[in-house]
């Protein structure tokens, strides 16, 4: 096993590569759970491993079919993308065990498989453009993770999840071609597709138009993935009519690795924060973050689908983050990142409990679920908590980052920013706010009444991300503390 | 004049790319959507292919009677790029054909309004 | 279908060798001119489509089942990841080909060529089986009698 600790770049992503195509050969339902389990669980290690690895001796270079970079491909990890893969590979390794109980009651044995073959490839892309050091194939990876997460949508039961998916289909192809846009403008202008060589050839060119305008292609791009206002039409009805283990994986995972592939373009290439600072960047991002905060949440206020309330909630914890990246400090950035991984953790908790509740009830219409806080008791309670967390209550997860960007404002002088971010947190009280006050303080309905409380596998994987809310609220030397090592290394370009 | 032909194929990648994404906002159906979103990434194979071709230059096959070779890089990428091209309006269209059995209409607008009732 | 036309049935039976042979050749000439595999798997995928449009998809499924077909697409990523896999046995890095023959010339020619079958295999498979979902839409529906959700 010796020689698996060299090849663990590759590994993170052949593992679900490997694993979705033998899920698609044997179109055995539960056969294909299993395989998701073991290679989601297994993905997860290697990437706690290579994290290991690159606090213990700095960055790993993997040279792809031995071709030495900038020619070959490279998968390089350091700091940043190992605390990403980090993200993603749990997220997805907590969820896996809940969906079995959740596809089966709907797909036949070989839809299930199909299912879980696209989770993969889902899984598979993100973790590929998280770790390699090769712009093209970024594109390539992201279009994986893009093609099968339209697909994974369109598997919801509404109908509206064909259109969902079809709407994000066009979105998102739109945002790719513009990133390929970006990056064929890059290549063009330097010859070279290796993001850690373009870093170290751009700096020189970085006022010439070509650079500039590849610049605002890959934002732009990059945006429409990551569904910042106003480009986050696709969002909330993909998160709604999609299966609920989809908008649990995609909330937690798909916008997170945009941000990654954001602050990779803004700082890492483009020579650290000082070029990002005199464009006029920030400040166009700083609104737009601002809008997406304010607008999405009051939004999310008047939604009366539950799904698609908490899928606006995420168009405004974006905005959270993204505002964290426009101010560019070593505090903002530490705060982005951190509210990058406690929002994965979160919104993936609050769509597994959303589902729960659509397994038990069959609807996540507000006033469907009148008294259930009495039926489905734990169910609830985890979603106060994680509500708690998401309105950024201290002792929460959602306070610490939250506390970063504030601070991050603060160090600018802007004191203003922070009334806007707790009175944006105000909001998220209110949204999350109308769904306690209909579940525990009126009577419950004839429905409600005959319902149990969700089954335990649907259970503890939703705990185990509560507790991890709960947990990253009280002990940051996980979470902060390494988007704090992350995020000096951005802003001073480290590569 | 000149300053067009002297840069044709940007101008031609150009006008591919905007007449494509207009196309996708512009029409409803959602066929005609996908046309245009196929036009927008074929401008993009354009502009990644154009800079690759050098006047004179081979296929990048060393021998000794060549001494210029087009750059092979783009032609590889731009084949991945058109699997994934494929790809999406495969997608695309399979998508469509499931909206058409489900609503039994494939205009942007009329699928809209059912959607609200 | 046209199931009348004897001129296209002729005519479809004396190409469909030629475009199979032309795409094998493609695919085992990829290695030292333009080619490879998913130009060779999209020109077999021609030769069985065009097949199809003019005897029926029915037809088409008798020379190449759709179930065997959905099986083929996982097993060429297979083949191609499994190539990579086995590098790590000679310690070399994923799809470092080199390792496979007694010099790093003809393990990269083998490497390729296995790697190539792969990309021909999935590309074949994937191109047919999208005609087939296409194609054989409506007959699925009125097997099933109602069109589903």
């Amino acid at each position: 096993m010796e020689f698996l600790q060299e090849q663990l770049p590759a590994l993170q992503v052949v593992l679900p590569l490997v694993a979705a195509s033998l899920c698609a050969l044997f179109r055995f339902g539960y056969l294909s759970w299993l395989i998701t389990l073991s290679s989601s669980i297994l993905s997860f290690l290697v990437a706690v491993f290579l994290l290991l690895r690159v606090l213990e001796q700095g960055i790993i270079s993997y040279e792809i079919g031995g071709w030495s970079p900038p020619f070959g491909i490279e998968y390089r990890v350091d700091l940043i993308n190992a605390f990403v893969l980090l993200i993603v590979s749990g997220v997805s390794a907590v969820i896996v065990p809940y969906t079995q109980k959740s596809i089966s009651a709907r797909f036949d044995s070989t839809e299930q498989s199909w299912f879980y073959c696209m989770y993969l490839l889902v899984l598979t892309g993100l973790l590929g453009v998280t770790i390699t050091g090769d712009a093209f194939n970024i594109f390539v990876f992201l279009e994986i993770s893009s093609l099968a997460s339209y697909a994974m949508i369109a598997m919801g039961r509404d109908r509206r999840g064909l259109t969902a998916a079809y709407q994000y289909l066009i979105m998102g192809t739109i945002g790719a071609t513009f990133i390929v846009i970006g990056i064929g403008l890059l290549w063009a202008m330097t010859g070279t597709l290796n993001l850690y060589d373009l870093a170290g050839r751009l700096p020189e060119i970085k006022n010439t138009r070509p650079v500039l305008a590849a610049l605002a292609f890959l934002t732009v791009g990059v945006s429409l993935k990551l569904a910042l206002f106003p480009l986050h039409l696709w969002l909330p009805n993909a998160y709604a009519y999609g299966p609920s283990v989809a908008s649990a994986f995609l909330a937690g995972t798909a916008t997170k690795v945009a941000i990654y592939l954001l602050l990779r373009f803004f700082f890492t290439i483009f020579g650290g924060a000082t070029f990002f600072t005199e464009t006029p960047l920030p400040e166009i991002l700083k609104i737009l973050a601002l809008l997406a905060m304010f607008a999405a949440s009051i939004v999310a206020i008047f939604q009366s689908n539950i799904k698609r309330m908490l899928a606006y909630s995420s168009v405004a914890q974006i905005g959270f983050i993204v505002l964290g990246i426009s101010y560019a400090t070593e505090t903002s950035l530490t705060g982005a990142m951190t509210h990058m991984f406690n929002h994965a953790i979160m919104k993936a908790g609050l769509f597994l409990l959303l589902g729960a509740i659509m397994f038990r009830l069959g609807s996540v219409k507000i006033e469907a679920l009148s008294g259930i806080g009495r039926k489905m008791p734990l169910t609830m309670a985890g979603f106060v908590i994680l509500g708690l967390s998401l309105i950024g209550a201290p002792g929460t997860a959602g306070f610490i980052s939250k506390w970063y960007l504030g601070l991050g404002a603060l160090e600018q002088g802007e004191w203003w920013i922070l009334v806007l971010i707790v009175s944006a947190s105000l909001l998220t009280m209110i949204y999350i706010g109308r769904v306690v006050e209909v579940a525990y303080f009126r009577e419950p309905t004839d429905e409600v009444v005959q319902l149990k409380e969700a089954p335990s596998e649907m259970l503890w994987p939703a705990y185990l991300l509560i507790a991890a809310a709960i947990y990253f609220g009280f002990d940051t030397s996980f979470s902060a503390d390494l988007a704090r090592q992350a995020a000096v290394l951005l802003v001073n370009a480290v590569y | 004049m000149s300053l067009i032909l002297a840069s044709i194929n940007y101008w031609v990648t150009i006008i591919l790319m905007i007449g494509g994404l207009y196309i996708v906002v512009a029409h409803g159906n959602m066929v005609k959507k996908l046309v245009g979103l196929s036009i927008f990434q074929t401008s993009v194979y354009l502009l990644f292919l154009s800079p690759g071709k050098i006047l004179g230059g081979t296929a990048p096959i060393i021998s000794e009677k060549f001494e210029v070779y087009s750059n092979p890089l783009p032609h590889v990428l731009i084949l991945t790029a058109i699997v994934v091209g494929v790809a999406t309006i495969a997608l695309g269209m399979a998508l469509v054909v499931r909206i058409n059995e489900a609503y039994g209409t494939i205009e942007d607008d009329e699928v809209h309004e059912m959607e609200q009732d | 279908m046209i199931r009348d036309t004897i001129i296209l049935r002729v005519v479809i039976k004396l190409l469909l060798p030629a475009i199979l042979l032309f795409a094998l050749y493609v695919q085992f000439h990829g290695d030292y001119g333009p080619g490879g595999g998913f130009q060779a798997g999209v020109a077999a995928a021609a030769a069985i489509i065009l097949y199809g449009l003019v005897f029926g998809v029915s037809a088409a499924r008798k020379i190449v089942p759709q179930k065997f077909l959905f099986s083929l697409i996982p097993i060429g990523v297979l083949v191609f990841s499994g190539t990579g896999i086995v590098s790590w046995f000679f310690g070399a890095n994923y799809l470092d080909y080199s390792p496979f023959g007694s010099d790093s010339k003809s393990g990269q020619h083998l490497g390729i060529l296995i790697v190539e079958l792969g990309v021909f295999i999935t590309v074949f498979s994937t191109m047919l089986a999208i005609f087939y979902s296409f194609a054989g839409r409506s007959e699925i529906l009125s097997l099933d009698g109602d069109t589903d959700k």
